[in-house]
């Protein structure tokens, strides 16, 4: 995947500290009938993502079948899931392994 | 876009400019989404991609998962079916009315794509022949136009 523009973060410093119960993943699969608008619409509306990071995604899941959408605790998870089900998007969470 | 049939309205909300034949189309989606949502066969594939398993390879997480959040998902469903049935002749929706209009037409797209095993590559052509599956690709596609309005009139 091409580089875009470095992003500026704002990340305060020594986050580096390991969080230890942050082990799931929310992946989203492509599928042939979700809008390719709509699926970023959904991305930016559900996880607040700007636009070009939505769109991103989006095309990770069109091109490479499959993009991870969010990460963190289970039950975190579990409530994006459940969202994104709501919306229509074939998602599920698994274990970052 | 000038024109369209979906725009954001400088009095807040959005106006709907769709022909009354549209509407008459748009007005058959509520009966037929209910009929799907409440009295469906949960081995219904169409049924199935609505309600996706959650865990990527687990059954049990999945059935327990699916247990806990079907009915508040039927009941987010059904209130946005109701909606959409609610305002189906309006020339000025809310956005919350939008919203709900995007989510009934996003499901039936979804259940006609499954019913019509559409790939990104499907054409009319692909169902010449067989007139039931030729109208409801018809509809499939109208639905994904106007749909694509709907996202483009929110994100404007």
């Amino acid at each position: 995947m091409a580089q875009t523009a470095p992003v500026e973060t704002e990340r305060p410093v020594g986050d580096e500290v390991v969080v230890p119960d942050v082990p799931w993943i929310v992946i989203v699969w492509n599928d042939p009938i979700n809008l390719m608008s709509y699926v970023v619409y959904v991305f930016q509306k559900l996880f607040g993502y700007p636009r070009e990071k939505a769109t991103r995604l989006m095309l990770d899941v069109h091109q490479k079948g499959r993009a991870v959408v969010s990460t963190g605790p289970r039950e975190r998870c579990e409530f994006d899931v459940s969202r994104l089900h709501a919306h229509g998007l074939w998602a599920t969470m698994q274990k970052d392994r | 876009m000038r024109g369209g049939p979906v725009k954001r309205s400088r009095r807040g909300g959005f106006d709907l400019r769709i022909p009354t034949a549209e509407r008459e189309v748009l007005g058959t989606i509520p009966e037929m989404l209910r009929a799907l949502l409440v009295d469906g066969d949960a081995a219904d594939p169409a049924l199935q991609r609505l309600y996706p398993k959650a865990f990527t390879d687990d059954e049990e997480a999945s059935a327990e998962f699916d247990d806990i959040t079907h009915d508040e998902l039927l009941e987010q469903r059904l209130a946005a079916i109701d909606t959409m049935e609610r305002t189906l002749r309006s020339d000025h929706v809310t956005e919350d009315e939008l919203l709900a209009w995007l989510a009934a037409l996003n499901d039936v797209r979804l259940v006609l794509g499954v019913r019509l095993a559409v790939t990104e590559e499907a054409t009319v052509a692909d169902f010449a022949g067989d007139p039931e599956a030729e109208r409801a690709y018809e509809l499939y596609r109208y639905l994904s136009y106007l749909e694509e309005q709907v996202v483009d009139a929110l994100s404007s």
